[in-house]
């Protein structure tokens, strides 16, 4: 086990490496001059060198790079132009935010998801498996921010039972941030669930046909413990391999959804930064959301290894 | 064995009506199918569906709800949300088509150098599981507002961001078929690398290729809807799905119909897609069963 986890870490450095040097590319990428984003045609020779010093611009590109880098690993991931903050605290501020929006809406997914895969799986081919299906059908290919907004319209505006957006800290009132995330959790767990309980179904329905569980119902266990204790053990790799993406995935829809919402979270302070072109804020932002997915996908092959003991022997 | 014999055995169907009459027999096919070709005819009549222009403004017209004149009402400018959700359909489809060449090209070319010659297989891989890494709607949406909001921007972006996935895709199959004995028969045969890539690998790898391509197709409608919906899409007066319900936001209380109908739309559109990919998985791959 412990050879397996070191492979594994070892082999996240070079994704890292990649990322990072793409997180920094970003300021190469635009056509034309960064600083022509935050100056005006006004602005003087002296004040684009002035900027162009700022971000370092001025220098050979592999020196910039190696800065970077020196700066990254002690931690530095610079100033954010427009909010004359660190990028690091900015991040930080709003990171609990948006981790627990998609904590949240992922719990909700693996349950829902899980639990609707194994109805559907259980009873394939009838009518029960074919609406749930359909459901979930429905659920992958709806645009989450149109679904937030329909939810808005009658939850919030028609039904007054949840805020349309704006966030309450948890610390400040417990009850009116419950309030508040319910709307963005639910729509950020519709695309998923239907993800999770296609992937349950089909992965249970490998499992059901095979002898151990005809053995299992051949002993006069009961149905209810052959599917849990027998089947979704079983199942439970594809299941698992499928919460990894979605939990990347869930990084990504977090940001549009915070954008609907109205929610301060990181995915709003990174669409901001690239909508308004603060380089050193895109690049952390970047680079703090891809570190949090590694991590995740690195939780997620680690916990293959611990359900299924063939991985760590390979 | 005599003509007679030979007349006597069942004729042969061609493998091509085969695999045809298995597809119309799958019904996720067929829905899908028909519902995405519904949109398709949308678009692509669009001028002869609708009377109206997609960026004509009617100031008399502002903000009706839907009517014999406006099925699906009329936005803050009087413009008539059908005609726009229609025109929407045709730039978001064209983008989609788009989308799936360049991911179908670049992804097979990367996938197949990745999975054909071992020894760039580690770095090009490791490359594309960066990409992977970035949540590929922020790849793009980054990609679409730092090169500007334009249509070829926009291709481009979700290129970009859906090839690492499809190039994967290739890799794998082709790391399959590779070790094939046809294949091998054809290196002894004196096949050069390009004849036994091209003719004897990526031939017998398609089948996975086609069902990420149609799932590429959906989930580039989606997210180009993301984009428009937060500015970065194809700059307005340009009709996109995401654009419109961007522009209904402001009176989703007094005038719903102007975000539902384009929802509604790209719900019917990535429904369609996603059905049809089943379908051809199905047919495609029996092996997997959903």
């Amino acid at each position: 086990m412990r050879n397996y986890l070191i492979r594994r870490i070892i082999s996240v450095l070079p994704v890292l490496f990649f990322v990072s040097l793409l997180s920094f590319a970003v300021i190469w990428i635009i056509p034309g001059d960064p600083t022509a984003a935050f100056l005006d045609a006004s602005a003087t020779p002296e004040q684009v060198e002035a900027l162009r010093d700022n971000l370092g611009l001025n220098k050979p590109p592999l020196l910039q790079v190696t800065e970077w880098y020196g700066q990254v690993l002690t931690g530095n991931l610079g100033q954010s132009i427009l909010m004359r903050t660190p990028v690091l605290t900015a991040i930080l501020e709003r990171l609990p935010l948006t981790l627990t929006l998609a904590a949240m809406a992922l719990v909700l997914a693996v349950l829902l998801g899980v639990a609707a895969g194994v109805f559907a799986a259980t009873r394939r081919g009838t009518w029960a498996d074919q609406t749930v299906m359909t459901l979930a059908l429905l659920g992958l290919s709806v645009p989450d921010f149109w679904l937030g907004l329909l939810l808005i319209v009658v939850f919030a505006v028609q039904l007054g039972w949840f805020p349309s957006g704006g966030y309450v800290p948890f610390m400040q009132d417990p009850a009116a941030w419950l309030s508040s995330m319910v709307l963005p959790t639910l729509t950020l767990a519709v695309v998923q669930i239907g993800f999770i309980a296609r992937m349950t179904r089909s992965a249970m329905l490998d499992v059901i046909n095979q002898d151990f569980i005809r053995t299992a119902h051949a002993k006069g266990l009961s149905e209810l413990y052959v599917v849990t204790r027998h089947g979704l053990p079983n199942a439970m790799m594809p299941i698992l391999t499928v919460t990894g993406i979605i939990a990347g995935a869930l990084l990504g829809s977090a940001v549009v959804v915070e954008q609907v919402f109205a929610l301060p979270g990181v995915g709003r302070l990174i669409i901001g930064a690239i909508l308004s072109r603060d380089y050193p804020l895109i690049q952390g932002g970047l680079l703090f959301l891809t570190l949090i997915y590694l991590l995740i996908n690195l939780g997620v092959d680690l916990l293959y290894a611990a359900v299924d003991p063939r991985v760590r022997l390979e | 064995m005599s003509t007679q014999a030979l007349d006597a055995l069942p004729k042969a169907q061609s493998p091509f009506l085969t695999f045809m009459s298995r597809l119309l027999d799958n019904r996720s096919f067929v829905i899908g199918a028909t519902l995405f070709l519904f949109v398709v005819l949308l678009a692509v009549f669009a001028d002869v569906i609708t009377p109206y222009e997609p960026n004509a403004n009617n100031f008399r017209a502002r903000l009706q709800p839907p009517s014999a004149e406006h099925w699906f009402g009329t936005d803050h400018f009087g413009r008539d949300i059908l005609t726009r959700v229609i025109y929407g359909g045709r730039l978001s489809l064209t983008i989609g088509i788009a989308v799936v060449i360049f991911t179908g090209v670049f992804g097979t070319l990367i996938g197949a150098a990745a999975g054909y010659f071992r020894r760039l297989d580690n770095i090009i891989m490791r490359f594309m599981d960066a990409l992977m890494a970035f949540p590929s709607i922020l790849l793009a949406i980054t990609v679409a507002a730092t090169l500007g909001a334009s249509v070829p921007n926009v291709i481009l972006a979700l290129g970009i961001a859906t090839t690492p996935h499809t190039a994967r895709i290739v890799r794998a199959s082709v790391l399959v078929v590779r070790e094939m004995e046809y294949v091998e028969a054809a290196r002894a045969l004196g096949a050069g690398h390009a004849r036994i890539l091209f003719r004897h690998i990526l031939a017998n790898s398609l089948a996975p290729l086609i069902v990420r391509l149609t799932y590429v197709f959906a989930s580039v409608i989606l997210a180009e809807a993301v984009l428009s919906y937060l500015g970065v899409g194809p700059p307005p007066p340009a009709p996109t799905f995401g654009g419109i319900i961007a522009n209904g936001r402001d009176f989703m209380v007094e005038a719903p119909w102007v975000t539902l109908f384009p929802g509604l739309i790209i719900l019917f559109t990535v429904l369609g897609l996603n059905l049809l990919g089943d379908g051809l998985r199905d047919v495609l791959d029996p092996r997997i069963k959903v």
